[in-house]
């Protein structure tokens, strides 16, 4: 206290409160500081860490492909490439006239289209343009116009466009399957996206995975049976017959003769699947598979088989078709022509109604019935494709004799193009009837047998005996090969009778009869033309597409008397095998 | 006691920065590791541009249309075949 008394001016007389209050406002601080301190680490914590992740934390969206579609060789017939979409939150959107100008360019659109857009400004989200090419989305990128971005889709493409588009079908906008295969495998094709929890620093780059990751799923590839050098040839001559009959609509189909594969599918009128503004529902018909027809008389083999195989006939025994006319139950079942008597294998080659309609009347119905379901006639071919026509078929119980009798030549039953080719199957395999697939098969599948095989061989010969002169579908031949096939010429179904002159012209073959290798049918939809028998409409297609498709794949001629032959090579590729020295 | 400490403040610090520096390099070759996932992922959607091209510029309707326009050729008719046998094979 020595240095208080020597300086009176620092001898203070403080209160002691003073302190003491100080002491208080420096506790209080502390206090506030540790109760904030709790309420941000204790209460709040999961909030705030939340916040903090979100900072740097993203979510990536990883997007998956949907699965190419292949044909058998492998050729893409659906692919999909990466697209972008250009959408925009119009209440950030801030252009001027200029930049409005230039970006409606960019996006080749009208600037008054793309002001009414981004006019109404409560909007969060709309759509600019939708899946432009990734180049094109570049360019409007690069004009910088804040509250436009742009999203990543995948657009589907179909480079065969119409040829194949009844078989592959087509995608919806959001890249859901809507018709024919990318509908029916949809769950295969389809991809599952993916995600992962990632940490991007500053410039947006991912620098650390953090927590789940989810891989995304590419979709599954599926390859068809079909080949697509078949379908363009089918389709290429379908079309042609379509036109120069001026028919309503046709079809065709080509199967694997041995392994039930369909190798070809095609429909007119048809739609590019690439570009469908105005795609009506008469074009995405697949008319070989979900419309039902009367097939005519290409139901008489089976007739005539199932008579052959117990017994009833043979091959030469006679039947007598009289005038051309026969009277049945207040109906009357007429031939084109008077053919009087002929053999079993004539009522093929002619074609006779009252032939087969007399072979008929002398099975039990349910010979007939069994077998006609047997052959897939009124269940569905379960191919895969969407919508598939079972046919009608009625119970053989309810048959009556007139009933049974027009059924021979393929009136009052409905079938599709689809299911009479499948049936046509047991003549090229010795008797037995093949599942059909549209998938591509690695192996042979195994038949079921329905008639015998010599029964098979025997209808085959009448068959053959049918595009011969004399019968009713020369037109049907082939040069260079042995092939086999049957007419079908019916009328129309309206209402409730039958029109007087709509027809369903048809031919459905094989060949070459001594190993066969394909199955073509082709169904003419109201030919126009003043010939509408199958064996002037639909003969001539068969005769083009099965003689091209045979020469495409190199089947040797069976019947080289109507091609010139060399028997001895010139020995230019091969001159070490020369006999002759 | 005192020197004990230092030494482990020394191995503390060191272990800090290469804590800090192989987190550097993790994130760098992460970083390059993207990098190339997202070039991969591109050339994967060129490849499929390009089989999409492939498959457009293919196409049997394009193929037969130029080689009958612009090549005058034909699909030969039976007339112009000649089947060739092998020796000895029945034709």
């Amino acid at each position: 206290m020595k240095f208080e008394k020597r300086t009176p001016q620092l001898r203070l007389k403080l209160e002691g409160w003073r302190s003491r209050v100080v002491l208080g406002l420096v506790a209080l601080g502390f206090a506030v500081l540790a109760g904030r301190a709790f309420y941000l680490q204790g209460l709040n914590t999961g909030f705030l860490q939340a916040k903090g992740a979100a900072r740097y934390g993203r979510t990536v969206e990883l997007a998956a492909s949907r699965g190419l579609v292949r044909d058998r060789n492998g050729q893409p017939l659906a692919i999909s490439t990466p697209v972008e979409s250009i959408w925009a939150s119009p209440e950030d959107v801030e252009v001027d006239d200029r930049k409005l100008a230039r970006l409606a360019s960019a996006l080749a659109m009208e600037p008054a289209e793309l002001r009414q857009k981004i006019a109404n400004k409560d909007r969060q989200f709309v759509f600019l343009k939708r899946q432009i090419s990734p180049d094109q989305a570049v360019k409007v990128m690069e004009l910088g116009v804040p509250g436009v971005f742009q999203q990543r889709e995948y657009r589907r493409f179909y480079p065969a466009g119409e040829v194949m588009a009844h078989v592959v079908g087509f995608t919806g906008m959001d890249d859901n399957g809507q018709e024919g295969i990318e509908l029916s495998l949809q769950r295969r094709l389809a991809g599952v996206p993916g995600s992962r929890k990632v940490i991007k620093d500053r410039k947006g780059r991912i620098v650390e995975d953090v927590g789940s990751q989810h891989p995304p799923r590419d979709g599954e590839a599926v390859t068809l049976s079909i080949d697509q050098r078949l379908q363009f040839l089918a389709h290429k001559e379908l079309k042609a017959a379509v036109e120069a009959n001026k028919a309503k609509g046709g079809a065709l189909v080509i199967l694997d003769a041995k392994s039930g594969e369909v190798l070809a599918l095609v429909n007119q009128p048809d739609y590019n699947p690439n570009n469908r503004a105005n795609v009506t529902g008469k074009q995405t018909r697949n008319r070989s598979v979900t419309d039902i027809y009367e097939p005519g008389s290409t139901l008489k083999p089976f007739t005539v088989a199932a008579a052959l195989d117990s017994g009833i006939v043979k091959p030469t025994t006679l039947v007598q078709t009289g005038g051309g006319t026969m009277a049945m139950a207040g109906w009357t079942i007429s031939d084109t022509h008077a053919n009087g008597t002929l053999t079993v294998a004539q009522v093929i080659q002619k074609s006779s109604n009252i032939g087969t309609a007399k072979i008929q009347l002398q099975m039990a119905p349910e010979q007939m019935g069994t077998l006609y379901g047997e052959l897939g006639f009124g269940a569905v071919p379960a191919t895969g494709f969407p919508g598939e026509a079972k046919g009608l078929l009625r119970p053989w119980k309810t048959w009556k004799p007139i009933e049974m009798a027009t059924m021979s030549y393929g009136h009052g039953i409905g079938v599709s193009l689809l299911q009479v080719a499948r049936a046509y199957t047991i003549f090229t395999n010795d008797g037995q009837l093949l599942p059909i697939s549209l998938m591509k098969r690695e192996d042979r599948p195994v038949g079921r047998p329905l008639v015998n095989a010599e029964t098979a061989r025997q209808v085959t010969a009448m068959m053959e005996m049918a595009v011969m002169p004399g019968g009713t579908a020369p037109r049907a031949q082939v040069p260079g090969y042995r092939v086999a096939g049957k007419t079908g010429t019916a009328h129309k179904p309206e209402n409730g009778g039958y029109a007087e002159h709509k027809y369903v012209s048809s031919f459905v073959g094989f060949g070459p009869v001594s190993n066969p290798r394909f199955i073509v049918a082709v169904m003419i939809d109201e030919p126009m033309t003043p010939k509408y028998f199958g064996g002037d409409v639909g003969a001539p297609v068969f005769s083009s597409v099965m003689g091209s498709a045979l020469r495409m794949m190199s089947v040797s001629p069976d019947a080289p008397g109507t091609l010139n032959v060399k028997a001895d090579p010139a020995p230019v590729l091969a001159p070490d095998k020369g006999g002759e020295g | 006691m005192a020197r004990v400490s230092f030494l482990l403040l020394v191995v503390l610090v060191a272990c800090a920065i290469g804590t800090i520096a192989s987190q550097h390099q993790a994130r760098k070759a992460f970083i390059e590791l993207e990098t190339e996932q997202s070039r991969s992922r591109k050339l994967q959607e060129e490849f499929t541009q390009l089989q999409l091209e492939q498959g457009t510029w293919g196409t049997h309707k394009r193929v037969e249309a130029i080689a009958a326009k612009s090549l005058g050729m034909k699909l030969p008719d039976a007339a112009s075949t000649i089947v060739i046998t092998r020796e000895g094979a029945r034709p």
